[in-house]
C-alpha cells in the first residue's frame, strides 16, 4: 500500500500490529529482552494505521509533546532515520521511553482510534525508530551552540539528570553530571531489569551525551562527597540541578520484616540488575537463591512486576504477586501484568500481609495474610479493601520482596537546609521552572514528585534546563 | 528549537567502555598476618571525611561493593587509609593489591560522622581490626579535650595493630590478648570492668569490633548507664541510602546503617537480629572464598 494513496477506510482496516516477543516459557528462564521490536515491514504497516489528525490529541497526551503524527508519517514513508530525528527534537532517550513509558495512559490513550478501534502502537513505533537509527550505526548528534562560559552541575544520572544535561549542553553550557553509584543511568540501570530495558541501550544513549561534551563523574554522593553549596561556591558552578531520584524503600512495619529472606524491591533489583548477581559467582555479589523456592512480591506497581518476573527468572517454583486490592486497582502497566501472567506469575489479589513468620534460624517460612473484599471508594478513588473476618492463613514462602514505594533520600535535606522540602521530604519547586527555594538550584524527577515515571522525570529535567538557560543568560521570563 | 545535525556519532555500538578515574594505591603494607594497611588516592574523600565515616569500595568490574571504615586521611596528599582484614573473597582479593595497583571504585565519605564532644573521660575499645576503625574516633575524642583511654584487644601478640598510634592519642592505653601473649590476659570487657571497678568515672564508651564483643561491652556498661556507642557492620549493597539492605533494629525501630549510622547507641541495638542477618549469604561467601583460594593456588 502506498502511504500517499491509502484511504481512511483502508487505514482503519489494518489491525494493530503485535509486538514480536520471546515466547513466555523461554523468556522466563533468561534475562534477555522480552520484546524483540518491530521489523521494518511491521513498523510501516502499523504507521499506516495513523489517521494523521489535523489536531493530534496524542501529542498533547505526551508529557514532552513529541510530534507523534509527524514521526509516524516518516515511518509510513519508509524514512526511518527521519522519524528518529523528529522524535529526538523533543525526547533525548527514545529507545528507553519507547520501552518503558506507560503509553496506554498517555499518548495512546489520547489516540482518536482508541474510541472505536485500538490505538496506534505509538510506543512500539518510537522504539522502532530509535532502534533502527542505533542498530544501523546512524545515530546523529545535534549541534552544540557556542560556549556560553557557564557551568552547570547535574546531580544524578537518571532520566531527569540525563535529559537536563542534554538540553543544557546543546545550549552551549558546560555540564558535569555527578552520579553516586559506579554505573551511569540511575534507575535505568539499578531498577529496571535487563529483560525490559537492555543496559547496552542505556550505555549507548549516555555515550551520545558524552560525545556532545557532557562530563560524567561516578562515585560522588551529593550531600556526603560534596554539598550543593560547595558545588556553587567552591567548584564555581553557576547552577545546580538535583535529580537524585527516590530514596530509601518503605517497609510495611509488620512483625518479621527483618527475617532472613525479606528484601525490599530496591535491594533485590539492585543486586540483580546493577551488581549482576544473576551471574554469581562470576560476579561477586550474591542474591537469595530462588531456585525451586516460593517467592512473594508485595505490591502492585511496575517495580513489583519487575521483581516478581526477576524471581521467576532466577528459578522460583512459585512467584506470587500479593496485592491488597483487586487487579483493576493495580498501578502497574497493563503490558507488564500481561507479560507477567504469560510467564507464569501467580496473582494473589485482595490479600493483606499481617506478619512474616520464620524458623529458629530466623529464615522466612511464610507470610500470615488476611483476605480482603472491596468496599466503598477511598480518597484515591479506588475501592477500599476491607478485611474478611477470620480469613487469616499462612502463605508458605521462602523469600518476600516488599515493593510498596520509596521515601526521599534525606542527604540533600540534611546538607542543604535552605532548600524547602514537603512533609514527605520531597523537594518543593515552582513547576513552571523547577526552581527550588534556593537561588540557582533546580530539582526534578522522583525527588520532587515521589515515585513516578521515566518520562515525567525527563520532562522535569527539560523544564529545568530551559529555566536554567534563561536565568544564566539573563533572559527575562514572561510567566 | 533548531536541530541542525552536524556530525554522526561514532559507529561503534558495542565498543562502548566507561572511562573511569581509577584510584591508585600509594602504599600497602601488612600490619599483622592477613591485616593490611592500604593508602589510596581519593582526594575528594580525603578532604571531606570525618571520624566514623566509611567508604564503599569495589575492587574491580565484577566485584562486590564492600563497606570499609576510613582509618585515616591526608587531605594535602589527597589520600585515605583503610585497614583491611582478609575475611571473604573481596577483602582477600583487596589484600593482594600492592602499591601502584588500582581500585575500580570508591565512593564516600558515607554514613554520619561520630558524635564528638568533650564527654570527660572517654574509653575507645577496639577488637581485632576494629581497632583501626576506633582509631580516628579516638583521635577526634582527644582533640575535643577528652581524657582518652584506649583498650585494644587481639587474639594474640602478633595480631596487635596500631599500638604506637593508639598510645600517641591516649592518656591511658591498654592492650589485651585472649592468650595472654601480650598485655592484659583476657578480653576487652574484662579490662573495661576492671577500670570501672577501680572507681574510675567513665562518661563515654565507643566499642568497635566483632558483634559478640560489642554486645558484651553493651552489657558491661548498661548497669552503670554509661553512654556507649557501637559501629555496626550489616551487609550493604549501595551504601548511599537507596536499597534498604543494611537495616538494623535500634530501639525497636528499623534504621539504615548507611545513612542513620553506622554508629548507634549500644544499649538500644538488637544485636541478635544483626548477627542473624549477617548470616544471609554464608554459603555463597564460602563458595566465593573457596573459588578464590583455588585460583590463587593455581597462580
Amino acid at each position: 500500500m502506498c502511504p500517499q494513496h491509502i484511504t481512511t477506510k483502508e487505514r482503519l482496516a489494518i489491525p494493530r500490529q503485535e509486538m514480536p516477543s520471546q515466547s513466555p516459557d523461554v523468556r522466563n528462564k533468561n534475562f534477555k529482552e522480552v520484546n524483540l521490536g518491530y521489523t521494518p515491514e511491521l513498523a510501516r504497516k502499523e504507521a499506516l494505521r495513523c489517521l494523521q489528525c489535523k489536531d493530534p490529541a496524542c501529542v498533547k497526551g505526551c508529557p514532552v509533546n513529541i510530534k507523534i503524527d509527524q514521526f509516524i508519517k516518516y515511518i509510513a514513508d519508509g524514512d526511518f532515520l527521519g522519524a528518529a530525528r523528529k522524535i529526538k527534537e523533543d525526547n533525548v532517550l527514545p529507545a528507553i521511553c519507547g520501552r518503558v513509558c506507560p503509553q496506554e495512559d498517555q499518548c495512546e490513550k489520547a489516540c482518536i482510534l482508541t474510541k472505536k478501534y485500538t490505538s496506534v502502537a505509538i510506543g512500539n513505533l518510537e522504539r522502532f525508530a530509535a532502534d533502527h537509527e542505533r542498530e544501523t550505526g546512524n545515530v546523529e548528534l545535534p549541534a552544540v551552540k557556542a560556549s556560553t562560559g557557564k557551568k552547570v552541575a547535574v546531580i544524578g544520572s537518571g532520566p531527569a539528570g540525563l535529559s537536563c544535561a542534554n538540553d543544557l549542553i546543546q545550549l552551549g553550557h558546560a555540564v558535569t553530571v555527578f552520579e553516586a553509584l559506579h554505573e551511569l543511568g540511575g534507575v535505568l540501570v539499578y531498577g529496571i531489569p535487563e529483560f525490559r530495558l537492555p543496559k547496552e541501550i542505556v550505555k549507548q544513549e549516555i555515550e551520545g551525551l558524552k560525545q556532545l561534551g557532557v562530563k560524567f563523574i561516578t562515585n560522588v554522593l551529593a550531600g556526603r562527597s560534596v554539598t550543593v553549596d560547595e558545588l556553587l561556591n567552591e567548584e564555581d558552578f553557576d547552577a545546580v540541578f538535583i535529580g537524585v531520584g527516590a530514596g530509601l524503600p518503605w517497609f510495611m512495619g509488620i512483625p518479621g520484616e527483618n527475617l532472613l529472606g525479606v528484601y525490599s524491591a530496591n535491594e533485590f533489583l539492585t543486586r540483580v540488575n546493577l551488581m549482576k548477581s544473576y551471574q554469581f559467582p562470576n560476579n561477586d555479589t550474591p542474591v537469595f537463591n530462588c531456585k525451586g523456592k516460593n517467592v512473594a512480591v508485595f505490591g502492585g506497581g511496575n517495580t513489583a512486576m519487575d521483581a516478581v518476573r526477576t524471581a521467576k527468572r532466577l528459578g522460583a517454583e512459585h512467584a506470587y504477586i500479593v496485592y491488597r486490592r483487586s487487579e483493576a486497582e493495580m498501578p502497574a502497566r497493563l503490558e507488564e501484568v500481561h507479560h507477567a501472567r504469560e510467564e507464569g506469575i501467580e496473582f494473589l489479589m485482595l490479600m493483606n500481609p499481617l506478619e512474616f513468620v520464620g524458623n529458629e534460624q530466623q529464615w522466612l517460612t511464610g507470610a500470615k495474610c488476611l483476605k480482603m473484599e472491596l468496599g466503598e471508594p477511598d480518597e484515591s478513588g479506588r475501592r477500599r479493601p476491607i478485611p474478611i473476618k477470620d480469613s487469616e492463613f499462612i502463605l508458605p514462602i521462602d523469600m518476600a520482596v516488599i515493593s510498596i514505594g520509596n521515601g526521599s533520600n534525606p542527604l540533600i535535606k540534611q546538607s542543604t537546609p535552605d532548600i524547602e522540602v514537603s512533609k514527605r521530604d520531597t523537594i518543593v519547586v515552582d513547576l513552571n521552572t523547577m526552581a527550588t527555594s534556593k537561588e540557582d538550584v533546580y530539582a526534578g524527577g522522583d525527588i520532587v514528585t515521589g515515585g513516578a515515571t521515566v518520562i515525567l522525570a525527563m520532562g522535569a529535567g527539560r523544564t529545568a534546563a530551559k529555566a536554567i538557560h534563561k536565568k544564566l543568560m539573563g533572559i527575562a521570563t514572561h510567566e | 528549537m533548531t536541530f541542525a545535525l552536524i556530525r554522526k556519532a561514532r559507529k561503534s555500538p558495542l565498543s562502548y567502555e566507561i572511562k573511569k578515574q581509577m584510584h591508585k594505591i600509594v602504599s600497602a603494607t601488612f600490619l599483622a598476618e592477613n591485616i593490611k594497611k592500604i593508602e589510596i588516592e581519593a582526594p575528594r574523600i580525603a578532604k571531606k571525611r570525618k571520624a566514623g565515616q566509611f567508604i564503599m569500595l569495589r575492587v574491580n568490574q565484577t566485584g562486590e561493593r564492600i563497606p570499609l571504615t576510613i582509618a585515616d586521611a591526608d587531605p594535602e596528599k589527597g589520600t585515605i587509609t583503610i585497614i583491611v582484614q582478609g575475611m571473604g573473597k573481596s577483602t582477600k582479593e583487596l589484600n593482594t593489591k600492592e602499591a601502584g595497583d588500582t581500585i575500580s571504585d570508591i565512593v564516600g565519605p558515607l554514613g554520619a560522622p561520630s558524635d564528638i564532644e568533650n564527654f570527660g573521660t572517654a574509653v575507645s575499645i577496639g577488637g581485632g581490626v576494629g581497632t583501626a576503625i576506633a582509631y580516628p574516633t579516638a583521635v577526634a575524642l582527644k582533640k575535643a579535650g577528652n581524657y582518652v583511654i584506649t583498650i585494644n584487644g587481639a587474639r594474640s601478640k602478633d595480631l596487635v595493630i596500631l599500638e604506637k598510634e593508639m598510645k600517641a592519642v591516649s592518656d591511658e592505653a591498654y592492650i589485651t590478648t585472649d592468650d595472654g601473649s601480650y598485655g592484659f590476659h583476657g578480653f576487652v570487657t574484662q579490662k573495661l570492668q576492671e577500670l570501672i571497678d577501680s572507681g574510675k568515672k567513665i562518661d563515654y564508651v565507643l566499642a568497635i569490633g566483632p558483634i559478640p564483643m560489642m554486645r558484651a561491652i553493651a552489657e558491661v556498661t548498661r548497669p552503670y548507664n554509661i553512654k556507649t556507642m557501637v559501629s555496626l557492620n550489616p551487609i550493604m549493597v549501595d551504601g548511599t541510602g537507596m536499597c534498604g539492605g543494611c537495616r538494623v533494629t535500634v530501639n525497636n525501630e528499623t534504621k539504615f546503617a548507611c545513612v542513620d549510622g553506622p554508629e548507634f547507641d549500644a544499649h538500644q541495638v538488637d544485636f541478635k537480629n544483626l548477627t542473624d542477618r549477617n548470616k544471609l549469604y554464608l554459603p555463597e561467601e564460602k563458595q566465593s572464598a573457596e573459588a578464590f583460594a583455588h585460583k590463587c593456588k593455581l597462580q
